[in-house]
């Protein structure tokens, strides 16, 4: 039986060789204003020795006309949010404003160079510092910096603060034995390796059959002294709200140690419950999540990190800060504020990044934010839970729910119904293709066999979340049904399945000319 | 809000259908105490009118990027022309609302690119495997000295003072507790370049030696003769190049025996946008490839024998190794390094070739006119690129304030931002943007701003 495929058709798609199999000698795409100084011979500036002697062999030579037909082609060949629902769980794949694209080129801010004085990027600089109060607000965290550049480099940032501040508390010698961190076993995989990167040895706190922290694990990994800090996603990777938090903190607290929270999942919060009521120390936020600047392929992002009070003089530096020229404190952005770049932190981690971090994503997240008015940014995260619960509820009867506490904003799904016929999780993903949807992450979070992690976000309606839902009926009925069909998934598209493995085996990385390709 | 598809009806309907009664009933979940009772203190919602106004108000009061302002600026982050095409190509949504390529049946769009990026990366460079890129510059070497010490298993790094000083600051930060030793090399004061000296601060417990070149005072470094000497005690050469331009002219790290090179992109097609975002070119030898950090696509093939890419050799991974993954790094800058392999491949062989040899003719003018001018000398010695050093007659950030003041010039960096000691020294950057006429005007300006009754007024 071949069912029907209501969203998705085939249609013409190009095909396009890489541009160095294209490229044709002497093909021109530039033209530059003619040389206006004195043509010295380079010999007379820059010794032989340091000069390039191969002509740039190698790089394309192609006219104008062939590089917009080469990637708008490949283009083609890309699934994107505009195109529809991307549930990738735990990426938060929402809507990403044209109006925040205009905002982050206007030439004001798109020519303005990193160095230039503070007299000459007042402007500028007043974004960040307002963009820093929206956040401190929404997160109830009022320390923060947007100096890191995506989630891992935040995360980073916000444990290494967690290890200055203990080595300031307690002094090098004692904070020495306090040198684990707690993870949960259902974290991310940047948690355990930016601990790594701070010096801490990971230890795993296992979660329990219903999905949660498990407390007297947490207790017991306490014991001793030597936890500086635990790292937790909340809601979890699982989409359930950490219901313990307050205690969670508190044992972590008494403990001697920090919390430190993943801001991943912000996007069912915003507007709703705040970490730093928590009792969380330390959090990053994804400004590519949860305030929708594009993800681009896999970047740029930013990871702002906001702390408490006591962990700010640790925050990297500079810190952009807001000052009253002498004349009596105004009301904010009255033409008496000055903003100035404050380096003066003699506790601070040091600095994460070149410059103030990645300014382009900070403009579109204040343009989010502006757009979206306090009561816009809750209904965002009414929208995202509810369209998340929706799911939940359309799916539970023919995938296996694993966890029964109701989600927030994801929700995760196994293949275990499915497995009795030899269908798994990969394939249920890949179908999902030929139906017209970005598959849901996969075999993530790694304690539930052949997970399936469903995060709708707010930008999806009702019509194209059952469409959703029926393709995902349909499969489970394909996979009873007619097997071989989900297995050799997809069909749809322009290339099958590749063979990663051995791509993996024999690494061809790059392209090279055929006579040097068969030489190595 | 217009970015929410559903209707009020359609989503009391959805509230009824999962058994709830209203919204607020969603957060049931979350403990009471924690709920937040209030609305958010921010913004009321603005509408796309008033929202640019206000944009459009706050870029007003950027005037370093005002239209009519020169700039001479650099040290990092470089003007360069940008050609129309590569905003055009970011600005579609299959690429720039797309995400990592996880699936790549329908991610082809995105792994081609990055395998052509990772290509042009290893030809600009001379070596042999690039990843699909990195944060910035400046992320990049540090995590090259992760890699130097993980490759080696050494912990001493030497860094030659002549690299960027927020590159070393960063640096500083990542290695603060991987048990690695930084040692600072001074530069050698007359040339400009690494000093002779350094080979002294080399032994058998260095990982690596960590050059830029060109160096942060835009002289241009004997790669080659510091390869020779970290090689000799068995140590990692680490180039990192801030003006990326100059891999058009200059001969590759890689040919100079470079073991990691690390780039900042910025300059291949990315606005200056106030320092990012830019994207790190990460880059070294074969034999290395399973060291490497962050992500790298490789060629694949299906069932039919069809070539397709992608992501590879992920067991050196966070969401694999967690803990033991050769770097934490995540999202890296996909779209910029888009920007990055369009502006290439506009530009092409004998583009990039033009613009580098533009920059350099164009700094040798500017640094012959300025060197004539009375009390201003040239203090480094050293064969330059696109950046050279000015000594000046009197304090160098008071005549880049009234530089910009008085002529709306910014005439370069006061290198005392980063050098305390260095008080008349300015960095000048001209790149093939800057017209003769600029270059004319700045040297008009600094004959006339700097005599001798101003500066007398100055210092009064």
């Amino acid at each position: 039986m071949k069912p029907e495929i209501t969203k998705v058709t085939s249609h013409i798609s190009h095909n396009e060789a890489l541009i160095f199999e294209r490229s044709q000698t002497g093909r021109i795409g530039y033209r530059l204003p003619p040389l206006d100084v004195d043509d010295v011979p380079i010999d007379d500036l820059i010794p032989k020795s340091f000069q390039c002697d191969n002509d740039l062999e190698g790089l394309p030579e192609v006219s104008e006309v062939d590089v917009i037909r080469h990637f708008t082609r490949m283009s083609t060949w890309n699934y994107s949010i505009d195109l529809g629902m991307y549930p990738l769980g735990s990426c938060t794949m929402k809507y990403n404003s044209r109006l925040n694209e205009k905002v982050a080129r206007i030439s004001g801010f798109a020519n303005l160079h990193p160095l230039s004085s503070e007299d000459d990027a007042q402007g500028a600089l007043q974004v960040i510092y307002e963009l820093q109060e929206h956040l401190a607000e929404i997160t109830g965290l009022p320390g923060i910096s947007l100096q890191p550049a995506a989630g891992a480099h935040g995360e980073m940032t916000g444990v290494m603060i967690i290890r200055a501040f203990i080595d300031a508390r307690d002094g090098a010698e004692v904070s020495s034995q306090r040198r684990t961190m707690l993870i949960p076993d259902s974290a991310h995989g940047t948690n355990p390796a930016s601990a790594h990167l701070s010096g801490f040895s990971v230890k795993t706190i296992r979660s329990t059959a219903e999905g949660f922290t498990d407390l007297d694990h947490l207790r017991e990994l306490c014991e001793g002294g030597h936890v500086a800090g635990l790292m937790l996603t909340n809601p979890n990777t699982l989409g359930l709200f950490e219901k313990n938090i307050q205690e969670i903190c508190r044992i972590v607290h008494e403990a001697g140690g920090l919390v430190y929270m993943d801001g991943a999942n912000m996007n069912a919060l915003v507007g709703v419950a705040r970490p730093g009521d928590m009792g969380v120390d330390v959090i990053h936020l994804n400004l590519h999540k949860t305030f929708s600047t594009p993800h681009g392929g896999g970047g740029p992002g930013c990871g702002p990190c906001c702390c408490t009070k006591e962990l700010e003089p640790f925050l990297p530096v500079p810190r952009i800060v807001r000052s009253k020229t002498g004349i009596p404190a105004g009301p904010a952005n009255s033409t008496d504020d000055v903003y100035k770049l404050d380096f003066n932190y003699p506790q601070s981690i040091g600095r994460v990044k070149a410059f103030f971090g990645n300014y382009g994503m900070m403009l579109r997240a204040l343009s989010y934010i502006q757009t979206h008015g306090h009561d816009g940014l809750r209904e965002a995260t009414e929208a995202a839970v509810l369209n998340a619960r929706y799911i939940a509820k359309g799916l539970a009867g023919e995938y296996d729910k694993p966890f029964a506490a109701d989600p927030m904003h994801e929700v995760v799904f196994t293949d275990k119904l499915q497995t009795r016929k030899g269908v798994h999780t990969l394939d249920i993903a890949k179908r999902l293709i030929d139906y017209g949807f970005h598959p849901m992450t996969i075999y993530f979070p790694l304690i539930v066999s052949g997970a399936m992690l469903i995060e709708p976000t707010e930008s999806v309606g009702h019509q194209e979340l059952d469409q959703f839902i029926d393709a995902m009926r349909s499969i489970a009925r394909e996979a009873l049904e007619d097997p071989e069909l989900v297995l050799n998934a997809p069909h749809s598209t322009r290339i099958g399945r590749l063979d990663e493995a051995a791509a993996a085996r024999r690494p061809v990385l790059r392209w090279k000319p055929k006579q040097a390709a068969t030489a190595t | 809000m217009r970015y929410i598809p559903n209707s009020p009806e359609e989503r009391a309907e959805m509230l009824r259908q999962v058994g709830l009664n209203s919204a607020a009933q969603l957060f049931d979940s979350i403990p009471k105490d924690l709920r937040l009772a209030r609305e958010l203190d921010t913004p009321a919602a603005l509408s796309e009118i008033e929202l640019l106004a206000g944009f459009e108000r706050l870029a007003a009061l950027n005037p370093g990027a005002a239209r009519e302002r020169s700039s001479f600026l650099g040290a990092g982050a470089y003007q360069h022309y940008i050609p129309t095409v590569v905003d055009h190509i970011i600005s579609r949504s299959e690429f720039f609302t797309a995400y990592t390529p996880y699936q790549p049946e329908i991610s082809q769009g995105t792994l081609q690119v990055i395998f052509e990026f990772q290509t042009l990366v290893c030809q600009l460079t001379g070596m042999e495997v690039a990843n699909a890129s990195m944060y910035d510059g400046s992320t990049a070497l540090a995590e090259a000295v992760l890699m130097a010490e993980r490759v080696t298993r050494r912990s001493k790094v030497i860094a030659c003072g002549a690299v960027h000083p927020e590159y070393l600051e960063v640096v500083n930060t990542y290695v603060q507790h991987a048990g690695i030793e930084l040692v600072h090399a001074d530069f050698d004061s007359a040339t400009g370049q690494a000093s002779s000296d350094l080979a002294k601060l080399l032994d058998d417990k260095t990982a690596a030696l960590v050059v830029q070149s060109p160096n942060f005072f835009g002289c241009i470094e004997d790669v080659a003769a510091l390869a020779e000497k970290a090689h000799a005690v068995g140590a990692l050469l680490v180039v990192a190049v801030t003006e990326s331009i100059s891999l058009g002219l200059l001969k590759s790290p890689g040919a100079c025996g470079a073991d990691i090179v690390v780039a900042e992109g910025q300059s291949f097609g990315v606005p200056l946008s106030f320092g990012g975002p830019y994207v790190g070119l990460f880059a070294t030898r074969e034999k290395y490839a399973r060291q490497i950090p962050g992500r790298l696509v490789g060629e694949a093939y299906d069932k039919q024998g069809r070539r397709g890419f992608v992501l590879t050799l992920a067991t050196r991974e966070q969401h694999i190794r967690r803990e033991k993954a050769t770097s934490n790094i995540c999202t890296n800058e996909g779209l910029i390094a888009l920007a990055a392999t369009v502006y290439l491949e506009t530009m092409g062989r004998r583009g990039l070739q033009e613009v580098a040899r533009q920059c350099v003719q164009k700094t040798a003018y500017a640094a012959k006119r300025i060197s004539e001018l009375d009390g201003f000398s040239i203090p480094f010695t050293g064969p330059r690129f696109n950046e050279f050093v000015v000594r000046a007659p009197v304090n160098a950030a008071d005549l880049m304030s009234k530089l910009a003041s008085d002529r709306n010039i910014t005439g370069g960096l006061a290198l005392s931002r980063y050098f305390t000691d260095r008080t008349n020294d300015f960095l000048v950057c001209v790149t093939e943007i800057n017209s003769r006429a600029e270059i004319d005007a700045l040297v008009d300006a600094l004959s006339t701003v700097s005599e001798p009754e101003d500066t007398k007024t100055q210092i009064e």
